[in-house]
């Protein structure tokens, strides 16, 4: 924008990344103190560690949860998509006003709302819940987000490539997936991350769509911290920080060196 | 059907691509929604599930009848309990505090991150998302060890001798605001930032030329044209803070009514699904007029 950042700007960001990280920080810190309290610092000690890895329901849920992210995230990369290339490439159908609000709606939407819809419709079909009727919530506000992402990808999409391949012979569905697929492929791998990600951490429309056997780690560690702050919970929240945080900054390093790469290619 | 001159049947392909998601969506986001419609209009009962149907064959001296028996107590409850009618509005107004709040913390910060150099940017925008990326839930809980009346901030307030004796701040309004602040911001600061970093620094350049002040060139140039932005961000704050349940269930007290909690409580303690059924009915028609605002919105700005 302008010349650089003044010391009021440098000030906003200082104080505003640290409102968004210290709690985070402080997390984490207390997870390896030896105190169980929780402003008393007793040594670093990694027994809160420990107790969770001999948590057997905590383990099991977190199992739980991580088979259901993976089932969401990767229905959900495929409608949405379908769902993205609908909002971009095809201008009229029948339909297509209420086809967007039914992406963007759930976005928005608060989630006791969309859980109660979805439970009751999963009651009235009687069907049984636990495992796939909550894989099928989470891809549905999962899809919504994926669709986002690919149709802000696809908005600034260089489309000369897929005319040649046309141009060449090829058809449609033939030129999707040998050039268009590819060309998008980071954003995917973005979208899957996020779906992952959301489901991951979803309470509320789980708990509502959820039946016997089926506990994810969310539920396990809201009805824990309802009775207070313990550091076992700062252990396991900490645990799933760092894996989140390991896995966006390789994507991101990936591609960051990805674009570096384009970029010192000869131009087109 | 006959192909009418100039009409052409869309290929198979294409049809596909469309009616997929939707029906994926009609069935799971649109469809549910009828239910719940249906079901705020039925009547409670011991039984599993816990409600009576509204459509039933009745036999009544060896004729049939269709009998639909619409329940309008449930809406009736809402509309003269007072209790629901403060949660509607508490958490309505929440939810506008939530959002000025969240607006007045994003905004400085949005802009020191578009008035960076261009290859810090994305770096910042990183630093932005990741607390988005880990979990909303995770993020709530860690403000229950700050604000605890043994917590950290009290313990530093103390430890300052600012305070004597330690402040009540969990279970209060002030805490959900600061949850909701805090698990939102990222969501206020994205979209202004996109519109920021896309503004031509000669409009400022020229205004100061003319002898304008920095700050009135801010009010006249920089917050007009970043005003998408702002909306979008507002929308994305408010309307899902509307119905927030994580925030005021671990943060909030017993008495910080948000309709939200209001109707996991009916639904989950009370087993009475037809009067949570209409508290999600009620909450959609309040958060219509804003949803339709964010779309068209959102609309606007695919255009630009």
């Amino acid at each position: 924008m302008r010349r650089g950042p003044g010391p009021f700007d440098l000030a906003a960001l200082t104080l505003g990344f640290a409102f968004l990280y210290l709690p985070i920080v402080i997390l984490v810190v207390f997870s390896f103190n030896a105190s169980k309290l929780v402003t008393v610092w007793g040594g670093f000690s990694l027994r809160w560690y420990e107790a969770v890895l001999s948590n057997q329901q905590l383990l099991d849920s977190a199992w739980v949860s991580v088979r259901i992210a993976f089932v969401t995230a990767t229905t959900a990369l495929v409608l949405g998509t379908m769902a993205g290339l609908v909002l971009v490439r095809i201008q009229r159908f029948p339909g297509k006003a209420l086809f967007t609000g039914m992406v963007f709606a759930p976005l928005v939407m608060p989630e006791v709302v969309t859980g109660l819809s979805l439970l009751l419709l999963f009651v009235s079909l009687d069907v049984p819940r636990g495992f796939w009727t909550v894989a099928i919530a989470h891809t549905t506000f999962a899809t919504c987000y994926v669709a986002v992402v690919v149709q802000a990808r696809l908005l600034t999409f260089d489309r000369s490539l897929e005319e040649a391949a046309m141009d060449l012979g090829a058809p449609p569905v033939r030129t999707f997936f040998l050039v268009t697929l590819p060309l998008i492929a980071p954003s995917l791998a973005g979208g899957w991350l996020l779906a992952f990600a959301l489901s991951l951490d979803d309470l509320v429309i789980a708990s509502f769509t959820t039946g016997p056997g089926a506990t994810t780690l969310p539920m396990r560690i809201y009805s824990q911290a309802r009775l207070g702050v313990t550091p076992e919970i700062n252990a396991v929240c900490t645990i799933l920080v760092a894996l989140v945080t390991i896995v966006v900054l390789v994507i991101s390093i990936v591609q960051k060196r990805r674009l570096v790469r384009e970029r010192a290619r000869p131009a087109r | 059907m006959r192909n009418g001159p100039g009409r052409v049947r869309p290929p198979l392909g294409r049809v596909l691509l469309v009616a997929v998601p939707f029906a994926w969506l009609a069935a799971f986001f649109l469809f549910p929604f009828l239910i719940v419609l249906k079901l705020s209009l039925s009547e409670t009962a011991l039984a599993q599930p816990p409600f009576l149907p509204i459509v039933e064959w009745v036999e009544e001296a060896g004729d049939l009848y269709l009998a639909i028996r619409l329940r309008v107590q449930n809406y009736l409850t809402l509309l003269s309990d007072g209790l629901y009618l403060a949660a509607f509005t508490s958490s309505l107004r929440i939810a506008a505090t939530a959002t000025l709040l969240a607006l007045l913390v994003a905004f400085p910060v949005a802009l020191g991150m578009a008035r960076c150099r261009a290859e810090i940017r994305p770096f910042l925008l990183l630093a932005v998302m990741l607390p988005f990326w880990t979990s909303f839930l995770i993020r709530v809980y860690a403000w229950m060890g700050i604000l605890k009346d043994d917590g950290l901030f009290n313990a530093l307030l103390l430890g300052l001798g600012l305070i004597a004796e330690p402040l009540v701040l969990l279970d209060t309004e002030t805490a959900v605001l600061i949850g909701i602040v805090y698990s939102y911001l990222p969501f206020m600061i994205l979209p202004i930032f996109a519109n920021l970093e896309k503004h031509d620094p000669s409009l400022l350049e020229a205004a100061v030329d003319l002898g304008c002040r920095p700050w009135k060139a801010f009010w006249r140039i920089t917050v007009p044209l970043a005003r998408p932005g702002i909306w979008a961000g507002c929308f994305l704050v408010f309307i899902p803070a509307v119905g927030e349940f994580v925030v005021p269930d671990l943060l909030g007290g017993a008495d910080t009514l948000m309709i939200g909690r209001t109707l996991w409580l009916e639904f989950f303690t009370n087993r009475d699904w037809p009067l949570a059924s209409a508290v999600a009915i009620l909450m959609l028609l309040v958060l219509v007029v804003p949803i339709v605002l964010f779309q068209r919105q959102q609309a606007l700005e695919r255009l630009r």
